[in-house]
């Protein structure tokens, strides 16, 4: 039934647990989601905003099939989801880049490990979009920081996901890279209309990329406790969405959701 | 004067060169009868006989290679030992090391037995050894690749366990097979380790060679030795020593050759250049 496939979200969390057991200690167990759905619609950007520590990354590692849910279903495309997510391309938090592979060379593993005919040929193409065409023969550590996440960009993009999921991918950065990193990936992700499910603990970020906002209560166990389509008209500006009316308003009323929590992640890092 | 050979990076081998010198200067002033009033033996003639001359020695190198020319036939063996047991070594540690990394479940089952091996004082193998596998080459590549398995052995297992769990996850999330994870990430991962096991291995595999030498042979370097050494002919003795330790020093630099070229994605400290 194609056309039940077509409608299908392209990602869907249904009633998603994760409970991890110390390995030293098996009594010891911590449950980081708890009962989370969350659906991506195709073409959709969602991002996935709380507190610290509250279990974040643990989602986006599920929905990348990296991490099997204790209890709950995963579904892609409304395939139910085995091993690890072939349409869903992956932007990590921490360094990922193959420290042994130049530039260009980690644009092209993916497409090596694929088997393309020119792989080179789009890496070096790919790597000309994010502004690094000239550094396709340096190795990570003679890169930036700033660099070394326009590489990964490449690399995740480079394969045509349908499915992008990004786990705070530029907290890393100065806030003037970031901008322009942003502005970027909104640029890219307009052209191909891709879903995106965007982590991050920014709730600016979120709001000026975004189409839709989930707020996910403190840890352990959280939830999501709130939900917020962005209106915003889009072709948007990051640093310049920010101060429209519109802007401050939702920034009000997620922070107003959000703040309780927020402190109370807080209280529990200050406690442990 | 001094400005000119100041110890720095340009005048760095010869100030290198000049302590091998003088070492040899050192050894030859306190070892030739006749030079120095003795002061720790009874005559003059026994530093000599217990430490060798260094002019001797020399001689004795010069022999081997231009005048007799009877040495290649022994330095051939023991090298070709020494390689023999480097190889297999090193190829069969990165084997095991890269298959128990990847099935933990092999690894709990063989944890004890290789710890057992591992601290077991090997070189009690060579007469073992040397029954199994006759005294010829055999014997010798044996207990050298013994030597040489579990220090490459256990570089391997540490360096497939210490793998970048983000760029594991990474490679996986960029569609990487099993196989490609084994040659794309594993193995590059592990390599560092590896490089640093094989100077350790290289000077392993040559005691592997030459203590089985020791222990029965008829031809090699450490056959040499023992001979001269059962005559009292300590010149001789040290010149093998020499001869050896240059070999060894070479076996080793290619490997850094190798690791200099394999390696160079690693960061090295840079440093500003004054001008």
């Amino acid at each position: 039934m194609p056309s039940t496939a077509e409608a299908a979200p392209a990602l869907a969390l249904d009633g998603v647990s994760c409970t991890f057991i110390s390995k030293d200690d098996p009594g010891q167990r911590y449950t980081a989601v708890r009962d989370v759905s969350l659906t991506v619609g195709a073409g959709e950007f969602v991002s996935v905003v709380g507190p610290t520590g509250c279990g974040k990354s643990t989602l986006l590692n599920v929905a990348a099939g990296l991490l099997e849910p204790s209890t709950g279903s995963v579904q892609v495309f409304g395939q139910p989801l085995t091993g690890v997510n072939a349409r869903a391309g992956y932007m990590f938090q921490a360094e990922s880049l193959m420290p042994w592979r130049t530039a260009l060379q980690n644009v092209m593993a993916g497409l090596e490990f694929r088997g393309a005919a020119d792989a080179q040929a789009q890496a070096q193409e790919w790597l000309k979009r994010v502004g690094l065409g000239a550094f396709g023969d340096r190795y990570p550590h003679q890169l930036s920081g700033g660099m070394r996440k326009r590489v990964s960009l490449a690399q995740t993009l480079v394969l045509d996901p349908d499915i992008i999921l990004m786990d705070e991918p530029f907290s890393a950065l100065d806030i003037q890279t970031r901008q322009l990193m942003e502005n970027e990936v909104l640029a890219l992700w307009a052209a191909k209309k891709k879903a995106v499910l965007f982590i991050t603990h920014d709730l600016d970020e979120a709001i000026a990329m975004s189409d839709r906002v989930v707020c996910l209560s403190a840890g352990p166990g959280s939830r999501p406790i709130g939900e917020f389509a962005i209106d915003l008209p889009r072709p948007r500006d990051v640093a310049e969405v920010r101060n429209t009316p519109r802007f401050v308003e939702l920034h009000q009323a997620i922070w107003g959701v959000l703040r309780e929590e927020v402190l109370k992640g807080y209280q529990q890092q200050l406690a442990a | 004067m001094w400005k000119l050979i100041k110890p720095r990076q340009a005048t760095l081998r010869l100030w290198q060169l000049g302590l091998l010198v003088a070492i040899f200067a050192v050894w030859h002033l306190l070892t030739k009868p006749g030079l120095l009033p003795p002061f720790m033996f009874e005559n003059d003639q026994q530093a000599a006989f217990f430490f060798g001359e260094p002019l001797k020695i020399f001689g004795r190198i010069w022999d081997w290679f231009f005048a007799n020319a009877d040495i290649y036939e022994h330095l051939w063996v023991t090298l070709l030992e020494t390689v023999l047991a480097f190889g297999i070594g090193t190829a069969l540690g990165l084997a095991c090391g890269l298959w128990l990394a990847l099935s933990p479940l092999a690894a709990a089952i063989c944890d004890p037995y290789i710890k057992a091996l591992n601290s077991m004082p090997r070189v009690i193998l060579a007469p073992i050894f040397a029954v199994w596998f006759g005294l010829g080459i055999a014997s010798k590549v044996a207990l050298g690749v013994t030597l040489v398995f579990f220090i490459v052995f256990f570089n391997v297992y540490q360096g497939v366990k210490e793998v970048s769990p983000v760029v594991l996850a990474n490679a996986r999330m960029l569609g990487a097979s099993q196989r490609q994870l084994l040659r794309h990430v594993y193995l590059p991962s592990a390599t560092s380790w590896v490089f640093s096991s094989l100077h350790t291995s290289v000077g392993l595999a040559f005691v592997g060679a030459v203590v089985g030498e020791y222990l029965g042979s008829s031809r090699g370097v450490g056959y040499l030795i023992l001979q001269a050494e059962g005559a009292f002919d300590i010149n001789t003795v040290m010149a093998g020593i020499l001869v050896l330790t240059a070999f060894a020093l070479g076996l080793d630099a290619a490997v850094g050759g190798i690791e200099r070229r394999l390696m160079k994605w690693q960061p090295k400290q840079g440093q500003t250049e004054k001008l």
